[in-house]
């Protein structure tokens, strides 16, 4: 067992665990936040995604003993069913999903996608590595492809992320 | 996954010393490769060094005029930097032709050398695999081998390596830094730094036990046009079935390296000669020795066309 302590959705938490228990595990089974899915459990659908430090990463391949002091937003921290976040109300208006399982993934991650066009950081679509980021279909489509959607929303997922996207411009 | 017991490291030098007194020990940063291969227990390290602490995360210009990028640099971030976007295109191109948003934003750059190969015959725990258990044999031979090596491999191991970041190093002729558990440093140019898997395919790279990776060093940029071009069987996240990482001068000189036809970057310098005159020609003799199953044939025409088409893009 090992100590660790960081900050959930803005609340501090402190668990003893295994050292094999992944940010996904203690997010799910020891903090019962239970939004953050898994789905392949090997970083391969990003139904785990998660905002560590601003940042997406995929939950189920880090250990929670390496988070110590870190901030970790889930998607229980974005919004609440009374007062959702722009992104979460933009998938619903746009049907952006079917099942729902890759949903809180999509959402966290498409936050940070935003995020990342804002700070100017290129993807492999991106024509000129030198000049900012561009908010086009092609770029959001590249910058989600960490998040798979077995339903196959990704048009409706495309347009809500378009919608938000267009509002903060 | 196996038990493990978990450190933090101090200093890069207490890391390694730490390393070589227990054997089973493995240094973990992004984590994003290790993690998956310990829940699948072909990774089954009894003791993990997390060097997450170590302050290597910092891209300085080095008194050559180049850069020296820290171990712990995460791929987003290199991609990223200003002065790699302008000067390092390939490099930035590379980064981000690979893995997914949220993995580059995990994965570093000493990481992104030592990942394993992603061959299914060395996921596959139920299958004899030299570089899982050495002695077993290879699965992969005679096998499907559509994503395997097709020159440089062995009788033991057909294995390719899955970076594209390393293809790109390779090309820039970037060196590796390391500290061993004596405290001693040394610099690893990257052509010597993996190896080939000859008889011995579970000993991917040249480090010594116990020794840390701290840096990685770029020379003073080179110029040209530098373009990185990936072929995969899907337009993202997937690894590549052939990649050409490029710098051409404009009278038509330069260096072409390959990814996804070896176990490690593939370059021949003999055969830069030739890029004046054509894909053709330089392929003929960077793939010269090449010994590709029925399945992985195309390869040689692919890499061969993807080389062709880098070139005119860099005429462009």
């Amino acid at each position: 067992m090992s100590k660790v302590s960081f900050s959930v959705n803005g609340k501090t938490r402190e668990l003893a665990l295994d050292t094999r228990t992944t940010l996904l595990d203690a997010l799910r089974e020891h903090l019962h936040l239970t939004g953050s899915k898994k789905g392949c459990d090997h970083g391969q659908c990003g139904a785990c995604t998660v905002i560590v430090g601003g940042r997406r990463i995929n939950s189920c391949l880090t250990l929670a003993v390496m988070h110590e002091g870190d901030e970790i937003k889930t998607i229980e921290g974005l919004g609440t069913p009374e007062n959702l976040h722009p992104m979460q109300a933009a998938f619903v208006k746009h049907d952006g999903y079917q099942c729902g399982y890759c949903t809180p993934g999509q959402i966290c991650s498409a936050v940070a996608v935003l995020d990342e066009i804002k700070a100017g950081i290129p993807s492999h679509v991106s024509a000129d590595l030198n000049a900012p980021a561009q908010l086009t279909n092609a770029e959001l489509r590249e910058r989600m492809s960490g998040n798979i959607c077995r339903c196959g929303a990704y048009s409706n997922i495309a347009e809500a992320i378009t919608e938000v996207a267009g509002r903060q411009a | 996954m196996k038990s493990f017991t978990y450190e933090r490291a101090r200093t890069p030098a207490d890391a390694a010393a730490a390393a070589l007194r227990n054997p089973d020990t493995k240094f973990i940063a992004g984590g994003t490769n290790l993690l998956d291969l310990m829940k699948l227990e072909i990774e089954t390290p009894a003791h993990l060094i997390d060097v997450n602490g170590l302050a290597l995360d910092k891209i300085e210009p080095t008194a050559e005029g180049g850069l020296r990028i820290g171990a712990l640099v995460r791929n987003t971030d290199l991609a990223a930097d200003r002065r790699v976007r302008r000067d390092y295109g390939v490099l930035s191109r590379a980064l981000l032709a690979g893995a997914s948003g949220q993995l580059r934003n995990k994965a570093t750059t000493a990481g992104n050398l030592l990942q394993r190969t992603r061959c299914p015959y060395f996921y596959d725990t139920n299958q004899p695999c030299n570089k899982r258990r050495p002695g077993s044999g290879c699965a992969a031979i005679g096998g499907f081998s559509r994503q395997h090596a097709v020159v440089g491999a062995s009788e033991a191991c057909i294995a390719t390596h899955p970076s594209d970041m390393a293809v790109a190093m390779r090309a820039l002729d970037a060196t590796v830094e390391t500290v061993r558990p004596d405290g001693a440093t040394r610099t690893i140019p990257i052509a010597e730094f993996h190896r080939l898997p000859g008889d011995t395919p579970h000993i991917e790279t040249t480090l010594q036990p116990g020794e840390l990776i701290t840096a990685v060093t770029l020379p003073k940029p080179v110029g040209g046009r530098q373009i990185y071009r990936k072929v995969r069987d899907r337009a993202s996240y997937a690894f590549a079935l052939v990649s050409v990482a490029a710098i051409v001068q404009r009278d038509g000189t330069g260096r072409v390296a390959l990814g996804g036809v070896a176990h490690k970057p593939w370059r021949v310098e003999a055969a830069e000669a030739q890029m004046p005159r054509g894909a053709k020609s330089v392929a003929a003799q960077l793939l010269a020795d090449a010994k590709p199953t029925r399945e992985n044939a195309f390869k040689l025409s692919l890499a061969e066309r993807t080389l062709g088409a880098v070139l005119t893009e860099a005429k462009g």
